[in-house]
């Protein structure tokens, strides 16, 4: 019965929340209604049994694209009240758009409620879920061994995505005087000041 | 009784959120990375309930990398976003096409 109750809640929020992210005039409350999402959605994810991709979902999402977020919006001077003149024109096509959407999905959901198509059957060696096992133990057995290349694929998307997001809004400050490494380190011993004792009465040589 | 079904529900209906929220906000381009994201969670509830429903844990795997995806998009889009700004003192994006030919 909890369960029951608890799924409705957590569902029900995470659309409301959803809507409301779309439709916030303000996009600082829609970033906030973005974090409510989340958090609900990571509730809908613990009630399954899949805790590790909630913490996750907190951790990755509330912790830092929602803050990065946040941080884009509130950094950015925008006229905001001028951006939303063409959501009244939007509205028509958007709804009908969705609905078509939704018609589409129920009816997938129902056609596959009413008898799941057969299209053979899996193989019996897949890495199944066990209960004796917990969650996270389960998924880092999984994500070490059989997906690790993935796995440190998803670690090179990350850095790519970090140098890419760095270049992209580096600026480079002028007036300031940075260090030179390459005049540096192609600097030879014959360019540089040197001390000579020179005798008194000769010339000097350059 | 809670079945896969329920879980495909809201999970279509997030997504279809997200797809109204990039037509209805279409000049506005913070709120459209806002629904791509929305778009992308009801894409990892879809496969957490999948991976649960399967006893196949491969799908919990496979929400963790578009969850990684879904971070450097964000951080990739907001970076163009910022740049974008600081050119044009604007963020209203149905005019972006002045690159063309």
């Amino acid at each position: 019965m909890i369960q029951l109750i608890s799924f409705y809640l957590f569902a029900s929020i995470v659309i409301a929340a959803a809507a409301m992210v779309i439709f916030a005039r303000n996009p600082v409350h829609s970033v906030l209604w973005l974090i409510v999402a989340f958090f609900n959605a990571a509730g809908l994810m613990v009630l399954i049994g899949a805790e590790f991709i909630a913490m996750l979902l907190v951790i990755v999402y509330v912790g830092a694209v929602a803050v990065l977020f946040l941080f884009v919006v509130m950094m950015l001077d925008i006229d905001f009240a001028e951006l939303r003149a063409g959501f009244v024109k939007n509205v028509p096509l958007g709804i009908l758009l969705a609905v078509v959407l939704v018609a589409e999905l129920v009816l997938g959901i129902g056609a596959y409620q009413a008898g799941a198509v057969k299209l053979g059957t899996p193989d019996v060696g897949v890495a199944t879920a066990s209960a004796a096992v917990p969650n996270i133990e389960a998924i880092g057995g999984l994500l070490y061994s059989k997906y690790v290349f993935l796995f440190e694929t998803a670690g090179l998307i990350l850095l790519v995505a970090m140098v890419g997001a760095i270049v992209l809004t580096h600026r480079r400050s002028h007036g300031t005087r940075g260090q030179n490494i390459s005049s540096q380190v192609q600097r030879r011993p014959e360019d540089a000041t040197r001390n000579v004792n020179q005798p008194i009465g000769q010339g000097i040589e350059l | 009784m809670i079945g896969i079904e329920h879980y495909l529900v809201v999970s279509s209906i997030l997504f279809v959120m997200g797809v109204l929220g990039i037509f209805l906000n279409r000049k506005n381009v913070i709120i459209i990375l806002m629904a791509i994201e929305l778009i992308l969670l009801a894409v990892n509830i879809n496969l957490v309930a999948f991976s649960v429903f399967l006893g196949d844990l491969t799908g919990q795997i496979f929400a963790m990398f578009v969850l990684t995806v879904a971070a450097g998009e964000a951080a990739i889009g907001l970076a163009i976003l910022v740049i974008y700004f600081r050119g044009r003192g604007t963020i209203a994006v149905d005019d972006v096409n002045r690159m063309k030919g």
